[in-house]
């Protein structure tokens, strides 16, 4: 992890309040695993925001983040133009495991803006020859976004809160037969997460956890999560923000 | 060359600038972003008799200029402090210091106590003012009467020099500083945070999960110069000052105000190489203003 300061290459508007930026940066893109994160600084504001990685072109040395705008911290990066220089840590936090040894078929569940870093993982699961299947869901037809891109990589079941797109409901209502998988990976709000948490309690799982960061290099010991293990508190931005669905209390 | 030695109660500072407590861990983090013997000294995350959880998240809040935190005092306790974090910090050539918190005045004389058997460790800052534990914390900083009674206790377990960090939450920080100038204390570092709030829209409840948290960063710096400014008046004692500090100006703003040293401790959430970058720009700041050392600028706005 460093501080780095990146070129913004390209801004888009690709749903509803949702922004995706493909930014140039070496250092990131030679180290970022999936479910890490960016810490962006948003010039005005005492604390970075923390952003997943959503997708590594290695080649070209780019990377890809999506955000949606909830605050003033996020509305300011949705007018940030392409050309600018983005002050960022990263790569952030430890990412999902990708080495194990029965992970034939995984099951991917992510919920709104939880949804990138997901799109990173199967890229990443599809290339190591594993099966993949992606259940993600949005509030609406409107918020829906990479549809395509996880249609490419593997099944898609799509679902949102009003029905308006794919499936009505939400995304644990839409989750296949659990027996069909090796383990599963989630991100998304945390009530969602809890009742992944919950549905796949006898799985093998990895949630991906939010929480208000300080420092967001494990220093300040802002964004704790309570766990199971001897360590108790453990640190969302420097022990996660991935964990095993077994030893978070949620 | 501009000369940014301060010699300090049992602290040999090569340069004025240390990070705050409770921002900086105990350095790990921040060493993977540069060398910690840059820094004039460390003062380490608050230490308890034992390991504490802290508080229920969300901890930490943005306001305006700055920031509410309610961590609660989380730390492994004192022991694993010094078997594992202490040696890790002696490895730099810096300064230790040992932030010593408690709920009761054994439980502060069993901390002080214990760090005062580890020899890396040069001084205690006695945090008598953390705004966010239920019992203790605060209300020694808050009452004249028992801020003495704990600089004493703490006096009488250590002989390493005591720096009291005293609590804005006060209607009159001179008399606190009083009390424990009487009481003993070497120094005193001023400020801690000041109590605060942040209502969540939403929700229509308060954002942080304790309710209220501490208020730091450069919001807070006025008030934190002025009280400075007050006690550098009243008192003898060093002071170590800090409270919204971004900029060598900054810097050079509390030292005028009478700081001896000074501590920064939100702005590393921004920038993690705050302290190396104020480090570097110092010397040309004194420069700029007709100074060729921090202790000729210190108190300057204070004599006259
Ligand atoms: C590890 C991690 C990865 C994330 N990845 C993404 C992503 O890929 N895309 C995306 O759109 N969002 C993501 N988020 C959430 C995102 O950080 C917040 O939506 C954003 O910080 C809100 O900033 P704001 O200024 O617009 O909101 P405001 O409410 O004005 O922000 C005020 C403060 O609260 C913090 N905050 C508010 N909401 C959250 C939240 N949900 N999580 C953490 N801090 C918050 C802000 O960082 C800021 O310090 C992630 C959060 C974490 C912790
Ligand atoms: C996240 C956070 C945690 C803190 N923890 C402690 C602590 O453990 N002990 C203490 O004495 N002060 C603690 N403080 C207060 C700081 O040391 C400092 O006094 C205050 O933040 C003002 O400085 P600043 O504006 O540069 O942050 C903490 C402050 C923050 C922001
Ligand atoms: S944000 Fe500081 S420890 Fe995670």
């Amino acid at each position: 992890m460093k501080n780095v300061k990146m070129k913004l290459i390209a801004s888009r508007k690709i749903a509803e309040n949702t922004y995706e930026w493909k930014l140039t940066d070496d250092y990131i893109t030679q180290r970022a695993r999936p479910g890490q994160f960016i810490y962006i600084a948003v010039p005005g504001f005492t604390l970075r925001r923390p952003i997943s990685i959503a997708d590594v072109d290695q080649e070209n040395e780019q990377f890809t983040i999506l955000f949606k705008v909830v605050g003033k911290g996020t509305e300011q990066m949705a007018h940030f133009p392409p050309g600018m220089t983005v002050d960022c840590l990263g790569p952030n936090g430890n990412g999902f495991p990708l080495e194990m040894e029965k992970m034939g078929r995984a099951l991917l569940i992510g919920g709104g803006i939880g949804v990138p870093p997901l799109h990173y993982l199967a890229k990443e699961l599809v290339q190591k020859g594993m099966d993949v299947t992606a259940v993600i869901g949005f509030q609406s037809k409107a918020d829906v976004f990479y549809e395509g891109e996880f249609a490419e990589l593997g099944e898609t079941i799509l679902v949102t809160d009003d029905g308006s797109y794919g499936k009505k409901g939400y995304v644990t209502d839409a989750l296949p037969d659990p027996s069909d998988f090796d383990v599963y990976f989630s991100c998304g709000p945390r009530g969602m997460l809890k009742n992944v948490q919950h549905l796949l309690k006898d799985k093998t799982g990895y949630l991906s956890l939010e929480e208000r960061m300080g420092c967001g290099v494990g220093a300040c010991a802002a964004c704790v999560i309570p766990t199971n293990t001897k360590a108790g508190h453990k640190k969302i931005c420097h022990d996660g923000p991935v964990f095993s669905a077994k030893e978070v209390l949620l | 060359m501009t000369d940014l030695h301060v010699q300090l109660p049992g602290l040999d500072l090569k340069n004025p600038i240390m990070p705050a407590s409770g921002c900086f861990g105990f350095g790990r983090e921040y060493s993977r972003f540069y060398d910690l013997s840059l820094l004039g000294a460390v003062i380490m995350k608050a230490a308890t008799g034992e390991v504490r959880p802290g508080n229920p998240t969300p901890r930490v809040a943005e306001t305006e200029g700055g920031m509410l935190n309610a961590i609660g005092l989380q730390n492994p306790g004192v022991d694993q402090i010094i078997s594992e974090e202490v040696p890790f910090l002696s490895r730099f050539d810096t300064e230790i210091i040992a932030n010593v918190a408690g709920s009761t005045l054994e439980e502060y004389e069993t901390v002080a106590g214990k760090f005062n058997a580890a020899p890396q460790v040069k001084a205690l800052e006695l945090n008598i003012s953390c705004p966010n534990v239920k019992e203790g914390g605060v209300q020694f900083g808050t009452d004249p009467a028992m801020a003495k009674e704990v600089t004493k206790k703490v006096k009488a377990v250590s002989d390493k020099p005591v720096y009291v960090k005293l609590s804005p939450n006060v209607t009159d920080i001179v008399q606190i500083a009083k009390a424990v100038e009487e009481a003993g204390a070497d120094g005193l570092t001023m400020i801690n945070t000041l109590t605060g709030m942040q209502i969540h829209l939403p929700s229509k409840r308060p954002l942080i999960a304790n309710q209220t948290g501490g208020l730091s960063g450069p919001a807070i710096k006025p008030i934190a110069i002025r009280m400075i400014y007050e006690v550098r008046r009243a008192v003898d004692l060093p002071i170590i000052g800090m409270g919204g500090i971004r900029t060598a100006e900054d810097v050079l703003e509390f030292l005028l105000a009478g700081a001896d040293a000074v501590a920064v401790g939100t702005a590393n959430f921004q920038n993690p190489l705050i302290l190396p970058e104020l480090i570097r720009d110092l010397p040309l700041v004194l420069e700029k203003y007709g100074f060729r050392s921090v202790t000729e600028a210190t108190g300057k706005a204070v004599m006259n």
